[in-house]
């Protein structure tokens, strides 16, 4: 197992954050907006260079997305900000119509996903958004790893053409990878190379498989762990190339397992190459108030849950 | 004035026998709203909007249209294609397989003059306050317009940019409500009453006008004032009283024919009302 190590903890907002105020240096037409969350979204050096690039829109998320679709007109980028939950159910029809439908060229940046978001509870805890946003034609789903991560893919998605979700988090956790990583739009990360089983992650859920990489290394089995930060457009060929070597499959996400990467896996595999598979996901519920690591443990995000859930694919192995 | 009145009025009756044969030929689509609405597209298109015919998606310098009352597609399928937009033969194409000019206006199959797909009712402000702050930075002194169905307005996001806009000064954004009083459950009043569209858009800080949406003359002179009302940071909103179905009398003033196409006997005693001026396509 590849040693991964780190100095310092973050939240991969900040990496939105400062990713964003680098994508606004880099070129003048990058735009944010945000619905009243502006120090939540971590918006505010964007803002401090550029305040005339930047529109307040206050509590009106519908109109914050309708906002952004028309400023595209005249060749704007915009990049909405506030919750997960604020990014996607609650606006599902203007993104649909206004933006996809429409094919313009919003990133549609959404803070606190999952269960991290903690104590605020299930109302804020949206674990269906992946879901909701692959559904839609053409939408581009990422949902980096970690702080320097979130920073290159904001970065990446500004120079990309068309609606992107960006989907990250409110926690601190290790940052583990390069600093000057080149982000690359639906191209997988090979963060261990390993021949018992494969591994695929997303988000918050790749430090906790590369704790699970160490312990399954103690019980002598060989994870390859391959990182996913872009759900939509999947990466098939590193998935399929790793599954060929492994024969079975264990995937990680802080999202129901229902329309989650988990799915989008099963529908490469069962229709490529039928293969075990596990879900190491919420299962079709709501979360609740808790601290972060109380609540990843509670429902089944931890660790412990991936070595348990690799045993268990391992076994299904013919 | 590039037309006079009666020129105008010609047109608004071409575009009515476009609207009500391509309804009639595909048997679908909402021809009231459309038949109430072409004077107003007339008085646009041929007096008012400053644009290019060579059409490109950003605008740059030029007047945009946004429609948010989507169904109303007929009335702008036939007046783009009046103006120039493209050739009117693909009017025949209205909601039929294959086709650009889709059941509701969009720009996924590529129709010239359209910038954002409508239907979904209550969108379309938002997204031209969007286009109008981006020609607030690009320092692009030309004009949003827009068409909002009454009954569309119940929709809560309206509200959201109805506040926006006056916070945010954009005084040159256009807004026009087509205020006929009918929606497709019945008129408004027992629907859902708007109640008094001028005392709510003036408490938002709006600066309202009232035109007759059914007369060239106050629509074209509404909307021409309404450009010299910029510079004093307050959006404008003109409340243009219109009749559903206006030109054809069978269809006039009721909800009834709001989603309803004519059959072949009905379609001749429309075509019969409305002189055909342009030549039909």
């Amino acid at each position: 197992m590849k040693k991964y190590t780190y100095t310092e903890k973050k939240d991969t907002r900040s990496g939105f954050g400062a990713g964003l105020h680098e994508a606004g240096k880099k070129n003048e037409n990058v735009v944010a907006l945000c619905a009243d969350l502006v120090g939540s979204l971590k918006m505010d050096a964007f803002i401090k260079d550029f305040p005339e690039r930047f529109t307040q829109v206050g509590i009106a998320e519908a109109n914050m997305i309708g906002i952004a679709a028309g400023m595209t007109i005249g060749g704007k980028i915009p990049f909405t900000g506030t919750f997960a939950n604020f990014s996607t159910g609650r606006v599902y029809d203007q993104i649909r119509q206004s933006v996809a439908y429409s094919n313009k060229n919003v990133k549609i940046c959404a803070s606190h996903a999952g269960l991290t978001l903690g104590e605020d509870g299930a109302t804020h805890q949206i674990l269906e958004d992946i879901g909701l946003m692959k559904m839609l034609p053409g939408m581009v789903v990422i949902n980096p790893c970690d702080y320097n991560q979130t920073k290159a893919a904001t970065l990446a998605i500004a120079e990309y053409e068309g609606p992107v979700y960006l989907r990250f988090g409110r926690p601190v956790i290790p940052v583990f990878t390069d600093p000057d990583q080149k982000f690359e739009i639906g191209k997988a990360w090979m963060v261990n190379e390993g021949t018992d089983v494969t591994i695929i992650a997303t988000g918050h859920m790749v430090w906790k498989a590369i704790e699970a990489g160490e312990k399954l290394a103690e019980l002598g089995i060989d994870a390859e762990i391959i990182n996913i930060h872009t759900i939509k457009p999947l990466d098939d060929d590193a998935i399929l190339k790793s599954v060929k070597k492994t024969g079975c499959v264990v995937t990680c996400e802080e999202h129901n397992k229902f329309g989650g990467l988990g799915e989008s896996v099963a529908r490469l595999l069962t229709t490529e190459l039928p293969t075990p598979q596990e879900f190491v996901a919420t299962n079709d519920t709501f979360g609740e108030s808790g601290t972060p690591d109380q609540l990843m443990s509670k429902y089944g995000l931890d660790a412990v849950n991936i070595v348990e859930a690799v045993q268990k694919v391992i076994g299904r192995k013919k | 004035m590039k037309h006079t009145i009666k020129e105008l009025e010609d047109i608004a009756s071409q575009i009515r026998r476009d609207i009500v044969r391509m309804v009639h030929g595909c048997q679908s689509g909402h021809p009231g709203g459309s038949l109430g609405c072409a004077d107003f597209f007339t008085a646009l298109y041929f007096e008012v909007l400053n644009y290019n015919t060579d059409f490109k998606m950003d605008g740059i310098g030029e007047d945009l249209f946004f429609l948010s009352n989507g169904h109303i597609s007929p009335v702008w399928y036939s007046t783009l294609a009046h103006a120039g937009f493209f050739n009117k033969s693909e009017l025949a194409t209205f909601r039929k397989l294959d086709s650009r000019l889709q059941g509701h206006p969009t720009t996924h199959e590529g129709l010239p003059g359209i910038r954002v797909a409508s239907g979904s009712l209550g969108q379309g402000m938002s997204v031209a306050i969007g286009a109008a702050l981006t020609k607030r930075l690009n320092n692009d002194n030309s004009y949003v317009f827009t068409l909002h169905g009454d009954g569309e307005l119940q929709e809560g996001q309206n509200w959201e940019a109805a506040m926006f806009a006056p916070f945010h000064e954009l005084d040159r954004l256009i807004c026009s409500v087509d205020y006929n009083g009918q929606q497709i459950d019945g008129p408004t009043k027992k629907v859902l009453s708007l109640d008094s569209l001028q005392a709510k858009f003036e408490a938002f800080g709006w600066h309202v006008i009232n035109t007759d949406g059914n007369d060239m003359q106050s629509i074209v002179e509404g909307l021409h004032y309404a450009k010299t009302l910029t510079g004093k940071g307050k959006p404008i909103l003109n409340l243009m009283s219109t009749q559903m179905g206006a030109g054809v009398d069978y269809m006039m003033g009721s909800h009834k024919w709001h989603g309803t196409a004519p059959n072949d006997e009905q379609l001749a005693t429309a075509l019969a009302q409305l002189p055909e001026t342009l030549g039909d396509y």
